[in-house]
């Protein structure tokens, strides 16, 4: 996955263009559980980097998704509400969360690469 | 010398180690490290155990052993509120600890047994019941809360033949029913029993023979569940979690339990907390413990308010989850007794918003017990 940064919370985000696309990591997933429930944003929606947009369920508990950068929502994954199993099976790919118009590009700097973010998960683990 | 400084040190079971092999994820629950899952996740973990035999490391829970003389049966039953006089050997019968209020100090398991009754507790409660049953019962009679016994359960429809496979004689057990068993000449004993609405045996054994008994069942076919699924599957059978559905502020009769107090018991009471239970009994019953099945995919957890549909507030979820056989969301929790019947319109309230959900008929999921 060239291209795609990570944030402290977990997800992943690629940038194409305008657009970012967003998810949570496979890390992320092996910590939760099976998921068994997700709330996406609505289309429209502003956002604001570290902000609340959006729940994930699991057998055990519910937590918050975050978005790593500002921006409007322009579309959401509604497969992986009505199967959210499909989260823990494809996390990195299929499951994407949702779409967001970015507001400021800089904000990306700020995020991790694949690299330092295992490394981040790694150290967090020991 | 200075004060005496109590440390609580995390404890562990006889089966850490086996459990730490089979990459278990740990938690600490009431003071115990834990297996919340193993490697194949809650949800299958759940289903494998509808479908074939699932192993639980219960050794957290209290085994309490009281030596039956002269008047143990009347002293005893002024804390528990079952018929304990008409108890067969080797019966077991669900019931609690009662407070002077009605409330519930824990709930357990009485078996009796030939010289006396031994309790199982819950984790979390098992000091503070040995510590009230012993206040008062006084010194008369013999109290041992076991340190040496590990206790696990096999739960499901492969239970049976499992277990019959390595101990004569065990299928022939009926529900809430026990006996002794010889296993290389260690003495253990076998309930048919447990908490997940599956048939199943719950069995006290040494902690030095714990680890190779459970590997044999193993090797049987049986695979080790945590306490994650053990939540999913007691929840789908409609079955109460202290300190969640159930407390010190909870009677047995706005817990829908009435049917765990002996007929003669709650006639003649003689129990701590009766005169609140008997006025519940006759009509006083402002709330009750209910199953909640929500509209949608949304699950209501512990804490969720509910409200009517004329949006007034009329109680809380106490657990709710998603439950994996009925594959779906299901929770329980109490409502005004006006809004009690099945098929009740309620709603609950998730992170600000309300969602549709009705009362719906315990347990969410069919029992499957041997009779």
């Amino acid at each position: 996955m060239s291209g795609v940064k990570f944030s402290k919370e977990h997800e992943w985000i690629k940038l194409e263009g305008d657009i970012a696309t967003i998810g949570i990591t496979q890390h992320a997933t092996e910590m939760l559980g099976d998921i068994v429930f997700v709330e996406l944003p609505e289309n429209g929606t502003t956002v604001e980097k570290n902000g609340n947009a959006g729940v994930v369920e699991s057998t055990k508990a519910a937590s918050d998704i975050y978005t790593p950068v500002s921006g409007e929502i322009v579309e959401c994954n509604h497969s992986i509400v009505d199967d959210p199993s499909k989260i823990n099976s494809d996390p990195e790919n299929q499951a994407w969360f949702f779409k967001l118009k970015i507001k400021d590009k800089s904000e990306m700097n700020s995020l991790m690469d694949k690299e330092t973010y295992d490394k981040f998960t790694k150290e967090k683990a020991s | 010398m200075g004060f005496i400084k109590v440390i609580m040190e995390i404890q562990k079971t006889a089966l850490y180690n086996y459990h730490k092999s089979l990459g278990a994820k740990f938690v600490p629950f009431a003071g115990y490290q834990m297996p919340v899952q193993y490697t194949s996740g809650i949800i299958e973990e759940h289903k494998l155990t509808r479908s074939n035999a699932g192993l639980f490391d219960v050794s957290h829970m209290g085994q309490l052993f009281i030596e039956n003389k002269t008047d143990l049966i009347e002293e005893l039953e002024k804390i528990i509120p079952i018929d304990l006089k008409n108890i067969k050997i080797n019966q077991s019968k669900y019931s609690f600890l009662t407070n002077k209020n009605g409330g519930i100090y824990d709930d357990l398991i009485v078996t009796k047994v030939e010289n006396g009754f031994t309790v199982i507790l819950n984790a979390a409660c098992k000091e503070n019941d040995h510590k009230i049953i012993k206040e008062a019962l006084g010194k008369k009679f013999k109290i041992i809360l076991y340190k040496d016994l590990s206790l696990i359960a096999l739960q499901g429809p492969k239970s049976a033949e499992i277990l019959e496979g390595e101990i004569d004689g065990v299928s022939s057990l009926k529900f809430m029913n026990g006996n002794n068993f010889l296993y290389n000449e260690n003495k253990i004993y076998i309930t048919r029993s447990g908490y997940t609405g599956e048939d199943g045996f719950e069995i006290s054994l040494p902690n030095k023979i714990v680890e190779s008994f459970a590997k044999i069942l193993v090797s049987k076919g049986a695979q080790l569940i945590g306490l994650g699924a053990r939540d999913t599957l007691r929840l789908e059978a409609g079955l109460c979690l202290y300190g969640h559905d159930i407390d010190e502020t909870t009677t047995p009769i706005e817990a829908n339990l009435k049917w765990a107090i002996s007929k003669r018991r709650r006639e003649e009471g003689g129990f701590l907390g009766y005169s609140k239970i008997k006025s519940n009994i006759n009509g006083g019953l402002s709330r009750l413990r209910v199953g909640i099945k929500p509209s949608g995919k949304i699950i209501a957890r512990e804490g969720s308010k509910i409200f009517s549909q004329g949006e007034n507030e009329i109680g809380f979820v106490t657990s709710g989850t998603y439950g994996p056989s009925v594959n779906g969301s299901i929770a329980m929790g109490y409502v005004k007794y006006d809004f009690t019947k099945y098929g009740t319109k309620i709603l609950l309230e998730v992170r600000g918003k309300k969602h549709e959900a009705i009362v719906a008929e315990l347990p969410f999921y069919k029992k499957n017990y041997v009779r």
